[in-house]
C-alpha cells in the first residue's frame, strides 16, 4: 500500500475513526492492529522479518533490564561492605556482560538486514560480480517492506536501554507497536524510543486543531510529491536513459534535487501528518534543508532522523573507542599534534559515511556517494579556519545577504552534484556525463527547444515551476512556526487553502493511468 | 464563534472540492468530442419503441448492419448496440440491460470479439463503459472490463481518469461540459461515407495462430449471453461479418470452433467471411478503411443480403403496413438518406 | 575549568564559553567538535567520557561539560 493512494487514506480514515471511538486504554492496540494490517498488505515474507526483529529486541531489552536491576540491587546491598575500588571493577565487568548481550542483539538483526538487502539473491551459479555499476550477487533480492527503518529504530533502542537512558517496555505486545508504528515504516523518519515510546503508550482525544493541520500536511505532502517531485521525474528518466551530456547533465543535477526533495520531504509530511491526527508526534526528518550554508550543516537539516541515527550509535562510539583514542595519542606522538587530534575523527567520519552510503544499497554508487560526502564535510571542516578569518576580516560582508545566499546556492549545488550518482547507478558513466560539461555544453537546447524533447511539455514545466515556486514560499513562511499552524488561526483563509491544495494535487497531479505510477523513490529503491 | 466559522470553512471547502471534482471531471471526460465512436451506445436510452431484431458487438456490427435499410426492404425493426472493441463481457452486460427493457425476437451477435481474453485496450474500454447508462449491468460490466491499474472510483469520478488532459483543454470544452451527447447514428448504425480500397498490391500474410483456442474467458461470456437469450425466449444468432483485413483477420480454427459451438448449443452461426461474391461486396468500392470495416455502400449490401435471411430463415415479420411504426421509421429513413447524400 | 575553557578556545575562537549557554543547541559545536574536545578532556582531565554521555544538555555549555567531567571522575 503506498502512501500515495486512495487505499491509504481510507485506511487512514478507518483507523482514525475505531481510534478515537475505542475506549481509550485500548487505542494503542488499534494502532498495533492498524500495522498489522498494513503489513498484511505487505506479504508473509515481510511479516516475518518485522515479527523476528520484535522478538530479538523485545529479549535483549528485557535481559538488559534485569541485568540493570540486579546491579543495582547489588551495589545497593553491598554499600557497606566493599570499597569504592571494588565496586567500580564489579561495575566495569557487569557493564561487559551487558555490552555482550546487546553486541548479540545488534548482530542478529544486522545480519537479517544485510541478509535482505545483500545477500538473499545470491545465487552460487551466478557468482558475483563488481562491476561498474551494482555489486550484484545474481538474482533479485527479497522486498521486505521497511526492514532498513524497523531494525535501526530496534537497534537504537536497544542501545539506549544498554545505557540506560530508556526504559525497558515490558509488555511484548506494546513493544511490538514502538517497532511496528505502520507509518514510519515506509521512509521514516527513524525515531528513538525517548521521541515515541510514551507516546504511543498514551490516550489521546480528538483535537480539532491536530486533525487539521495533519490533514494539512498530507495535502501538502501529496502536492510535493504530485504536482513536483512526480512530474518532473521523466525528464530525468529522459536524460538518463538518452545518457545526455552537457547543459543536460547539469539539468539532471537540478531537477533530481527537485524531484528528491519532494518526494522525500513531501512522503514524510504525509507521514507526519497522518501520526499527527492520530494526535501521535514523530520527530521531524528534515528542517529547511537548502537553506544550508555548508554540507555539515545540510545533513544536519536533511534526514535529520538517519543522520543522528549514525551520529550517536556509529560514529561517537566508533571515535570514542579505546582503540581510537590509542590511535590519536599514537598519531601525536609520530606525526604531530594536529595529525594525531585528527586521526579519530577523521577515520571515523569516512567509516561512518561509508556505513550510511551501503544502508542505501549495496552499489558502487553508494559507495562513492557516502565517501564522497564524508570527504566534502572533512574538506570544508580543514577550510574552516579560513572561513573564519574570512568572516573575521569582512563581518559585514559575510553577514550580507547575497553572501548567506552564495553560500545556500553553492551548498545546494555540491549536494545536487553528489546525489548525482543515484540516477545513473553506474559510477564511471557519471564521472564521464559529467566531465561532458566541459567539451559539449549545448546551451543553445535551453532556447531551442531542446528541452522540451525530454517528455515534459511547456505547460508542464509552469506548473512545476510555480509548484516550485509556492514550496519555497511556504518553506520561507514556515521558519518560525509551521504554515498550516497559522493557518489554523484563521479558518476562512486555511479552509481556502485546503480546498484549492485538493483540486490543484487532482487536477495537475501526476496520479493514475497515463502516468507511470512512480513509488516513492525512498521507499523503493532506497528502501 | 470561531469555532461555528471554522466548521462552516470546512465544510464549505469540502463541498467545492466535490463540485470542482465533479465539474473538472465533466469536462475533462468530455474533452475528446472529435472522437465519432465515442457516443454509440447513449442513443438508444431515449428510443421508447421496440425492436424484433437486437445487434450486439463490435465496429463489425455498428458498420456492418444498417437498421433504415433493413425496414426499408423488409420491414424489420431494429436497433444496434455496438461500439468500438466491445469484448464479449462487455457485449453480455449491454444485452442483459437490453433485454430488461424489451424483448425481441432475435438478438444477433458478432463473434469477432471473442479473440480476446482480456480487455485490450483501457482508453477504448472505457469509452464503451462511459456510454452506458448507470445500472447494475453497468457496475458489473466494468468490473469485468477492468485492468489492472484501474480503480473502480475513477468510474464514478471521471477526474481520477481524465485529470491529465488539463493541458489540452480549450473555451468550448467548458461551454458544453454538461450537454447531453448528440446521438450521431442511425438506430446505432454509424455512417462512413469514405472510399478508401483495398490496397491489392499488399500481400501481407496473416500471423501464424499461436494460440488455437480461443479465450476461456470469452467463451465463458459468450456461454452467459446463450443461456440469457434461451430465459428469455430470444433466439440468439451468431454471425462473422466479412473483412478484408490482416488486423482483423478471422482464423479458419476460429470459424471451426464457432461452428462447434452453434452446433452444440442448438444456435445458428453464419460465417460470412469471404461470402463476398454472394454478397456482393466489391472491396474497391466498399471500405472506407483499406479493408478493415464497410463504408456505407458496403454495409448496405451487407445489409440487405443479411435481411433476407432474418426475414426467411428466422420469420422476422415485416412491419411497413403497420402506419405508426412506418411514420416512426419513414423519418428515421430520411435522416439516414440526408446524411448519406451529404446534406448534413 | 580554565584548563576546560582553553581547550574550547582552541576549537572555536571569538565565543564567550563562560556566559554561552546554547553551544549545541545553536549548532556551534557540531559532531565533528564534540568527538575532537572528547579526546582533548580525555587527555587533560584523565576521564573516559562514553557515548551515551553525549547528550545536548551535557554540552550545552562549559558549565555543563565541567560538571560532566566532576560527575565522570566520582563515579
Amino acid at each position: 500500500m503506498s502512501f500515495a493512494s486512495f487505499e491509504f487514506l481510507a485506511f487512514l480514515a478507518i483507523l482514525t475513526l475505531v481510534y478515537f471511538i475505542v475506549p481509550k486504554k485500548v487505542q494503542w492496540i488499534v494502532l498495533l492492529l492498524g500495522s498489522v494490517v498494513f503489513y498484511a498488505f505487505a506479504g508473509l515474507v515481510s511479516f516475518f522479518f518485522l515479527f523476528f526483529a520484535i522478538v530479538i529486541s523485545f529479549i535483549t531489552v528485557q535481559v538488559l533490564g534485569k541485568r540493570h536491576a540486579a546491579l543495582k540491587k547489588y551495589l545497593e546491598d553491598t554499600k557497606d561492605t566493599l570499597t569504592k575500588d571494588e565496586r567500580k571493577a564489579y561495575r566495569a565487568k557487569h557493564k561487559n556482560g551487558s555490552l555482550l548481550i546487546v553486541c548479540i542483539g545488534i548482530l542478529l538483526l544486522t545480519l537479517s538486514l544485510v541478509y535482505v538487502k545483500y545477500l538473499s539473491g545470491f545465487s552460487f551459479k551466478n557468482g558475483v560480480s563488481f562491476g561498474s555499476g551494482a555489486i550484484s550477487f545474481g538474482s533479485t533480492l527479497l522486498e521486505v517492506m521497511g526492514i532498513s527503518y524497523y531494525t535501526f529504530i530496534s537497534i537504537g533502542y536497544m542501545i539506549d536501554v544498554y545505557r540506560e537512558k530508556a526504559a525497558v517496555e515490558k509488555n511484548f505486545f506494546r513493544h511490538a507497536l514502538f517497532v511496528s508504528f505502520f507509518p514510519q515504516l515506509a521512509m521514516g523518519p527513524i525515531s528513538r524510543y525517548a521521541d515515541t515510546g510514551e507516546q504511543l503508550k498514551t490516550p489521546h482525544s480528538f483535537e480539532a486543531k491536530e486533525a487539521w493541520c495533519g490533514l494539512l500536511r498530507i495535502l501538502w505532502g501529496f502536492f510535493k510529491k504530485l504536482v513536483v517531485a512526480d512530474a518532473i521525474a521523466p525528464a530525468i528518466g529522459a536524460i538518463v536513459g538518452k545518457q545526455l551530456g552537457g547543459i543536460y547533465f547539469i539539468l539532471l543535477c537540478l531537477f533530481y534535487s527537485i524531484r528528491i526533495y519532494g518526494d522525500f520531504t513531501g512522503g514524510i509530511d504525509i507521514v507526519l501528518g497522518a501520526a499527527q491526527i492520530l494526535g501521535i508526534k514523530l520527530p521531524e526528518n528534515f528542517n529547511r534543508p537548502f537553506s544550508s550554508k555548508s554540507t555539515a550543516e545540510y545533513w544536519n537539516r536533511w534526514h535529520m532522523t538517519m543522520g543522528n541515527w549514525f551520529t550517536n550509535y556509529i560514529f561517537y562510539p566508533l571515535s570514542l573507542t579505546k582503540t581510537m583514542q590509542k590511535l590519536s595519542k599514537w598519531g601525536r606522538a609520530k606525526l604531530g599534534v594536529g595529525v594525531g587530534k585528527r586521526l579519530p575523527v577523521y577515520t571515523a567520519t569516512i567509516i561512518t559515511w561509508l556505513a550510511t552510503g551501503l544502508w542505501h544499497g549495496i552499489a558502487w554508487n553508494f559507495v562513492v556517494w557516502g565517501l564522497l560526502n564524508g570527504v566534502v564535510i572533512l574538506i570544508s571542516q580543514e577550510l574552516n579556519p579560513l572561513y573564519e578569518k574570512f568572516r573575521a576580516k569582512f563581518p559585514k560582508l559575510w553577514n550580507s545577504a547575497p553572501y548567506q545566499s552564495f553560500m545556500a546556492i553553492r551548498t545546494f549545488l555540491l549536494m545536487s552534484l553528489i546525489r548525482v550518482f543515484d540516477c545513473y547507478c553506474d559510477v564511471p558513466l557519471t564521472f564521464n556525463r559529467f566531465f561532458s560539461i566541459f567539451y559539449t555544453f549545448n546551451i543553445a537546447d535551453i532556447w531551442n527547444g531542446g528541452i522540451m524533447n525530454i517528455k515534459v511539455t511547456a505547460t508542464q514545466y509552469i506548473i512545476i515551476a510555480v509548484g516550485i515556486v509556492i514550496m519555497t514560499a511556504v518553506s520561507r513562511l514556515s521558519i518560525k512556526r509551521p504554515l498550516r499552524e497559522t493557518l489554523w488561526e484563521k479558518p476562512i483563509l486555511g479552509n481556502a487553502v485546503l480546498a484549492l491544495l485538493c483540486i490543484a494535487i487532482l487536477v495537475f497531479g501526476s496520479y493514475g493511468l497515463g502516468f507511470d505510477a512512480s513509488a516513492f523513490i525512498y521507499g523503493g529503491t532506497f528502501n | 464563534m470561531k469555532k461555528v466559522i471554522r466548521i462552516i470553512s470546512f465544510v464549505c471547502a469540502l463541498l467545492i472540492v466535490l463540485g470542482a471534482v465533479l465539474y473538472f471531471g465533466a469536462v475533462l471526460q468530455d474533452a475528446r468530442l472529435d472522437n465519432r465512436e465515442g457516443h454509440l451506445l447513449c442513443g438508444y436510452y431515449d428510443t421508447t419503441d421496440m425492436h424484433d431484431v437486437i445487434f450486439i458487438g463490435d465496429c463489425e456490427v455498428y458498420e456492418g448492419f444498417v437498421p433504415a435499410t433493413l425496414f426499408e426492404e423488409y420491414g424489420i425493426t431494429s436497433y444496434v448496440r455496438g461500439s468500438s472493441q466491445q469484448t464479449v463481457w462487455q457485449s453480455y452486460h449491454i444485452l442483459e440491460e437490453t433485454l430488461e427493457r424489451e424483448t425481441p425476437k432475435a438478438v444477433v451477435f458478432n463473434v469477432l470479439a471473442l479473440k480476446y481474453g482480456e480487455t485490450p485496450l483501457e482508453e477504448i474500454s472505457r469509452m464503451s463503459l462511459e456510454d452506458m447508462e448507470w445500472s447494475g449491468s453497468k457496475l458489473e460490466a466494468i468490473k469485468a472490463s477492468m485492468t489492472e491499474e484501474e480503480s473502480l472510483l475513477s468510474y464514478f469520478l471521471p477526474l481520477l481518469r481524465y485529470h491529465s488532459r488539463w493541458s489540452d483543454l480549450d473555451g468550448d470544452d467548458f461551454k458544453y461540459a454538461f450537454d447531453k451527447h448528440q446521438d450521431i447514428t442511425h438506430q446505432g448504425y454509424l455512417m462512413q461515407t469514405k472510399i478508401d480500397p483495398v490496397d491489392i498490391s499488399d500481400n501481407r500474410q496473416p500471423d501464424d495462430l499461436l494460440n488455437v483456442a480461443l479465450p476461456k474467458r470469452a467463451i465463458e461470456y459468450l456461454d452467459k449471453m446463450t443461456a440469457l437469450c434461451k430465459e428469455k425466449g430470444v433466439e440468439l444468432i451468431l454471425v462473422k461479418a466479412p473483412t478484408n483485413s490482416i488486423r482483423y483477420y478471422w482464423y479458419p480454427e476460429w470459424d471451426a470452433q464457432m461452428v462447434d459451438y452453434a452446433e452444440k448449443n442448438g444456435l445458428v452461426y453464419y460465417s460470412l467471411v469471404g461470402k463476398d461474391d454472394e454478397i456482393g461486396l466489391d472491396w474497391s468500392q466498399d471500405t472506407y478503411d483499406k479493408g478493415l470495416h464497410l463504408n456505407v455502400y458496403g454495409a448496405e449490401k451487407f445489409t440487405s443480403y443479411f435481411g433476407k435471411i432474418l426475414a426467411e430463415n428466422h420469420a422476422i415479420p415485416d412491419h411497413r403496413s403497420d402506419a405508426e411504426l412506418s411514420a416512426i421509421w419513414g423519418a428515421r429513413i430520411d435522416a439516414y438518406y440526408k446524411e448519406r447524400n451529404g446534406e448534413k | 575549568m580554565e584548563k576546560l575553557i582553553e581547550i574550547l578556545e582552541n576549537l572555536h575562537e571569538g565565543i564567550d564559553y563562560e556566559t554561552c549557554e546554547t553551544l549545541i543547541d545553536d549548532g556551534i559545536l557540531d559532531s565533528l567538535d564534540i568527538v575532537t574536545l572528547i579526546t582533548d578532556i580525555n587527555d587533560a582531565f584523565d576521564v573516559a567520557i562514553p557515548p551515551e554521555e553525549i547528550l545536548p544538555e551535557n554540552f550545552n555549555s562549559a558549565k555543563a561539560i565541567f560538571a560532566l567531567i566532576e560527575k565522570l571522575d566520582n563515579i
